[in-house]
């Protein structure tokens, strides 16, 4: 039996952590994901989990031992933040490339500098190529179902790639929600128990991971991980339809609210949706065609399915809570790839970018309602007249 | 270039089968190649010892010369060789006129310091 709990999200993501009971986890706290760390460290501490919990000096090492453990055939977590992140930042294209199915809660938070321990998105965006999954979370339960799917999917002998499960620092992340936590059993039974295929401790048949790989073989290895970035798209609708067959809760490559029969739309990451969502609740009061898409899976991009979902709209507006400094507009990475998902797949509607929250600046339902009523304008003109809005920032 | 296909080769380059770095030949990355006086060794073994790619062939306790095929030539064995030049001497791939002569003379055991 399933029960509901009060818990902010990184518990919610520690009791995940819980009842996977992996067998390796090597994490260095860092602001807002620590009480992730701490909360798991207790279950260590009490006995609850098997888990060899590796206390390394600092994030580079964090993702060095995971990749080592993975290596060897452990299941293997890890949880950071930011410039932890950056500081993996080596070892996480290693994690990739090593085709380790590493699972890690990514608490998002912005980039140093100036200092700064809030939440934007410019920590996860920085590792969009290294070839992880990446998924998003609009709050604690998502948090805490994604990382449950992300085990299955990693491990998933077509994919074998490590998965970033991510949710907004502070906001999610320390934010206490009802939660619902199935049986431990449940839990356990779906992850299942994991059968590394080349596990260094099989002794009886010795490997080599990670050596050198020139340009006579290079190129393939990384070929082999398109192919598993393919796969990974499938992967994550079937381990969404047994999730929901298990446990109720319905996950796809994104989640549309009010979209099929809205006139224009907001595409927005994390827990800015759950604000969004009021907005498009009030204006549909006022008899306004508006709706939301909220992109789940980032990596892989699922750029056809997006804009077949966008297809029947008069303009799209992207919410960016990150900025791609110097590319084209100095735009946000989601609206860079979703105008070129449009473009590429004939959708040739208006699209609009509109950065917000650097640094964990609030969000409000008034600066979303004019968003919206920017793109209403837009769909009435047919056209954009600034490509890139920075809301919110003072002039 | 080896023709197999990405679909072929084990993920992530990883090497499934133990003991086969044998079959990288490395010996073209060598820019020096250690040339060998056999006369004036004295069979210490040190050579053999800290050579990094096992490339001291010895034969019956014997130091024989060197695996040329995977030798780097990084000039190891001729630093650790206690008779020293006499014995091993690092001479340029493409050796001038005067290395030549150079060889030549460590290999008959002509050669003075
Ligand atoms: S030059 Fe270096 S690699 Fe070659 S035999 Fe001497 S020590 Fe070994
Ligand atoms: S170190 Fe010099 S003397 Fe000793 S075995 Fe090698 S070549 Fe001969």
């Amino acid at each position: 039996m399933s029960k509901f709990e009060a818990l902010a999200g990184n518990e919610a993501v520690a009791t995940a952590m819980r009842q996977i009971n992996p067998d390796v986890v090597a994490a260095y706290p860092i602001t807002p994901q620590t009480s992730t760390v701490q909360k798991f460290a207790d279950f260590v501490a009490d006995g609850l989990v098997d888990t060899e919990f590796v206390t390394v000096e600092s994030e580079h090492s964090a993702m060095s031992a995971c990749v080592g453990a993975s290596a060897a055939g452990a299941r293997v977590m890890t949880a950071t933040s930011a410039n932890g992140l950056a500081l993996m930042w080596e070892i996480v294209y290693i994690a990739a490339s090593n085709r380790c199915p590493i699972v890690m809660s990514l608490v998002n938070r912005a980039l140093s500098a100036p200092i700064n321990i809030h939440c934007d998105h410019s920590d996860v965006m920085g590792i969009r190529d290294s070839g992880w999954i990446i998924i998003f979370s609009e709050d604690g339960q998502e948090a805490y179902d994604n990382l449950i799917q992300a085990v299955r999917i990693a491990e998933h002998p077509d994919v074998l790639l490590p998965v970033a499960v991510c949710q907004d620092g502070f906001i999610t992340s320390h934010g206490m929600e009802r939660v619902e936590i199935y049986d431990d059993e449940d839990v356990k039974a779906f992850v299942g128990t994991y059968e590394p295929k080349w596990p260094l401790l099989d002794i009886e048949h010795p490997k080599t991971y990670g050596p050198l790989d020139f340009y006579d073989y290079y190129y393939e290895h990384k070929r082999q991980q398109v192919e598993a970035m393919e796969n990974a798209q499938q992967v994550v609708l079937d381990v969404a339809a047994e999730f929901k067959e298990k446990f109720g809760r319905e996950y796809g490559l994104f989640e549309k609210y009010r979209l099929d029969d809205a006139e224009v739309a907001v595409v927005v990451l994390n827990s800015t949706a759950g604000t969004a969502k009021v907005v498009v609740d009030q204006l549909r009061d006022e008899g306004l065609k508006v709706g939301l898409l909220k992109p789940r899976l980032f990596r892989p991009f699922p750029a056809q399915e997006l804009a077949q979902a966008l297809s029947h709209l008069k303009a799209v507006a992207v919410m960016d809570r990150s900025i791609s400094f110097g590319a084209m507009g100095n735009a946000g990475p989601l609206y860079l790839e979703l105008a070129a998902a449009l473009a590429t797949h004939g959708v040739h509607i208006p699209i609009a970018d509109y950065v917000y929250g650097l640094g964990g600046r609030d969000i409000l339902p008034h600066e979303i309602e004019q968003v919206y009523r920017d793109a209403l304008q837009i769909a009435a003109t047919g056209r954009v007249e600034q490509m890139v809005t920075y809301l919110s920032v003072r002039e | 270039m080896n023709a197999t296909g990405w679909k072929e080769i084990p993920i992530g380059g990883m090497i499934l089968d133990a003991g086969n770095s044998v079959e990288y030949l490395t010996g073209g990355w060598r820019a020096f190649r250690p040339v060998f006086g056999e006369a004036q060794c004295i069979n210490c073994m040190q050579c053999w010892l800290f050579c990094p790619d096992s490339s001291i062939l010895v034969e019956d306790g014997k130091m024989v010369g060197f695996d040329l095929e995977h030798c780097k030539g990084c000039g190891i064995c001729a630093s650790v060789c206690p008779v020293n030049k006499k014995v091993i001497k690092q001479v340029g791939e493409v050796a001038r006129d005067d290395e030549r002569l150079c060889i030549r003379m460590v290999e008959e055991g002509k050669f003075q310091e």
